[in-house]
């Protein structure tokens, strides 16, 4: 108020925000509203360049394969003769892997969620695994293929690749073996490496969605971190932590580069028995058929993609209604 | 652990003289009532970092009676009600010395055990913060934290501390249905059965009424009356009338530190002073 009068004495009195507004030059209305309109039209089109691909790959597919699906498709073994060629064992297999990595990915990623999002104080250690859990989502899943082989297939070399120790029958349920070899065990746990920085991710995204006031009502009545953590955090993310741990298994259950680098055998007439059988995954069976020269393969490798394709949106809609289910239950 | 409040202090008890600017905080209560003292602190100092949130606070609590907190926005009285039950320890760089106890128990002792303070010291916020499950289970919630109850005594102890929390008439019929669907004045005495239910021996009130309609306000500040025959009431107000509704003694905090202390009747009518009759004649703050 002071220095506006003392700069422009001419002006006899302060213009309220009304006049102001009133003496600037207006912009062009129908100007705005084109753009508007274009930038809409820009949207539209390239949602509907998104969808009309997804189309044309899904219709593609369809007419490829779809003669060949059939029963005898679905529990048959692979064949040299297409007409006698199924998925079974390629379907069971990575039913085997996508069972072993939920049941090892989940808890570990879950777990280390907890810790850095309810337990940890905020020090150098902590940004430290955040940097480089967020780095490990973007290493190509081929690398961790490496790691598993190294790790879980030769146990780092510590022991003959050759001659395993083992423990038990091999026709047994409970067989193992040191170190795993390329048995459906070693496939699992690589492809938890491969999912783990995802499902640690949404986990701590769920976890942060759970009100303070909650953590804060629960503390003051006296409970433990964890007690906090299991009566209330816990209920009120799961919803969110299972979304995205069943979006984490359709991830590892479409990967074939880390299970080909484990060193599976291409040709398997058998599913597994146990954690050391032989196994080969759907996205294999499938590089492995379009890669023939006959056109009766590329037909089941068609057939086999939408198999794959089903399986996956099996589980995108079983997120969804897990989600549903339990934000009623919570609600 | 304390004796049950069985001989109350006789009402409008002013503790402490009144005090005048710049003096000394510390003042000693009169021996004879030192029984009837909840909570004492003296010279608490409290930083978050760098920033120091109460300059030597010297303050006594009467048990079984409703002391009020008042001030302007970020003068440290609800800095000093958080140290009550160490609900400043999850903050990064809050600390505070001097003296804060409990009947006797230091608060501010590293080896203290912060869960078991928590149960003696009940807490409600400032909204209404009810767990998203049943009104049963918000309720049993923290009694099953500390101890396991069979399912007899466990009914009783929620609807105890529901009727206490005058909210078992209206909720009796739907104990299992979920809490968020009570209003915002049955969810905040909802938190206060919550808070009962660990049989606590102080209750920690936060602005309790802030985010609630005048109707749902008047439930509450009733019985905040009803509920000091047993327990004492700590509540942090912004709000003058609610203060001298609802209080026995009142505390005025000014930027860190505790200008006066007395009971509510001499504190609003005749403070000793000036920015607390300020504060209180609504002229500041």
């Amino acid at each position: 108020m002071h220095s506006l009068g003392a700069r422009s004495p001419s002006i006899a009195r302060t213009r309220t925000p009304g006049e102001i507004v009133a003496a600037a030059t207006p912009t062009s209305q129908v100007g705005r509203r084109i753009v508007d309109r274009a930038f809409l039209g820009v949207c539209i089109a390239f949602t509907a360049l998104a969808v009309l691909l997804l189309v044309v790959l899904v219709v593609s597919i369809w007419q490829d394969g779809h003669a060949r699906l059939s029963w005898q498709f679905l529990s048959s073994f692979a064949s040299r003769k297409t007409e006698e060629a199924g998925v079974r064992a390629p379907l069971w297999g990575s039913i085997w892997v996508c069972v072993i990595c939920a049941v090892a990915a989940l808890p570990i990623g879950v777990g280390t969620a907890i810790y850095l999002e309810e337990f940890s104080k905020r020090s150098r250690f902590r940004s430290f695994i955040q940097l480089n859990i967020a780095n490990l989502a973007g290493v190509p899943s081929i690398v961790y293929g490496i790691l598993g082989l190294t790790a879980f297939a030769r146990a780092f070399g510590t022991a003959n690749s050759e001659s395993p120790i083992t423990f038990g029958q091999p026709e047994s349920f409970f067989y193992l073996q040191l170190p795993f070899g390329h048995g459906v065990l070693a496939g699992g746990l690589t492809l938890m490496l491969v999912v783990l920085p995802i499902v640690i991710v949404s986990s701590q995204e769920a976890l942060r969605t759970v009100p303070a006031s909650l953590r804060t009502a629960s503390l003051a009545l006296g409970a433990t971190q964890w007690q906090t953590t299991w009566n209330i955090t816990l209920p009120a993310s799961i919803p969110m932590i299972m979304t995205g741990g069943i979006l984490a298994m359709s991830r590892a259950i479409g990967e074939a580069a880390p299970i080909l680098v484990l060193g599976v055998p291409l040709f398997i007439r058998s599913t597994p028995t146990n954690l050391m059988s032989d196994f080969t995954v759907l996205p294999l069976q499938i590089y492995n058929w379009s890669m023939r020269q006959q056109s009766g393969f590329h037909e089941l490798a068609a057939a086999g993609i939408i198999v794959l394709l089903a399986v996956l949106l099996t589980l995108n809609a079983l997120a969804v209604i897990i989600r549903h289910r339990l934000q009623r239950a919570n609600g | 652990m304390n004796t049950p409040p069985n001989a109350p202090p006789p009402r409008n008890i002013d503790i402490k003289p009144p005090m005048t600017v710049g003096a000394p905080a510390v003042v000693v209560a009169p021996v004879a009532d030192t029984e009837h003292i909840a909570i004492r602190a003296q010279g608490l100092d409290s930083w978050y970092g760098s920033v120091q949130a109460l300059k030597g606070i010297s303050l006594e609590i009467p048990k079984c009676r409703v002391t009020a907190l008042i001030g302007p926005s970020g003068c440290g009285k609800s800095t000093f009600l958080r140290w009550i039950n160490r609900m400043n320890d999850p903050i990064p760089g809050a600390r505070a010395s001097g003296t804060l106890t409990l009947h006797g128990d230091d608060l501010l002792s590293r080896s203290l055990d912060v869960v078991e303070l928590r149960r003696r010291v009940g807490m409600v916020f400032q909204k209404p913060n009810p767990f998203t499950k049943s009104i049963y289970d918000n309720v049993a919630f923290g009694p099953r934290l500390h101890r396991s109850f069979r399912r007899t005594d466990l009914d009783e102890l929620v609807e105890n501390s529901l009727r206490a929390a005058a909210l078992w008439d209206e909720v009796k019929d739907r104990l299992n249905s979920s809490a968020l669907g009570l209003s915002g004045g049955q969810q905040q005495r909802l938190c206060i059965a919550r808070a009962i239910a660990v049989g606590p021996e102080v209750l920690l009130m936060d602005e309790p009424c802030s985010a609630l309609d005048p109707k749902s306000t008047a439930s509450i500040e009733q019985l905040i009356r009803e509920l000091e025959t047993s327990y004492t009431i700590v509540i942090v107000t912004h709000n003058m009338q609610q203060a001298a509704r609802v209080s026995d003694r009142t505390a005025f905090f000014f930027e860190g530190t505790l200008v006066e202390c007395g009971s509510t009747d001499r504190i609003f009518t005749n403070p000793a002073n000036k920015q607390t009759e300020d504060y209180v004649s609504g002229r500041f703050g």
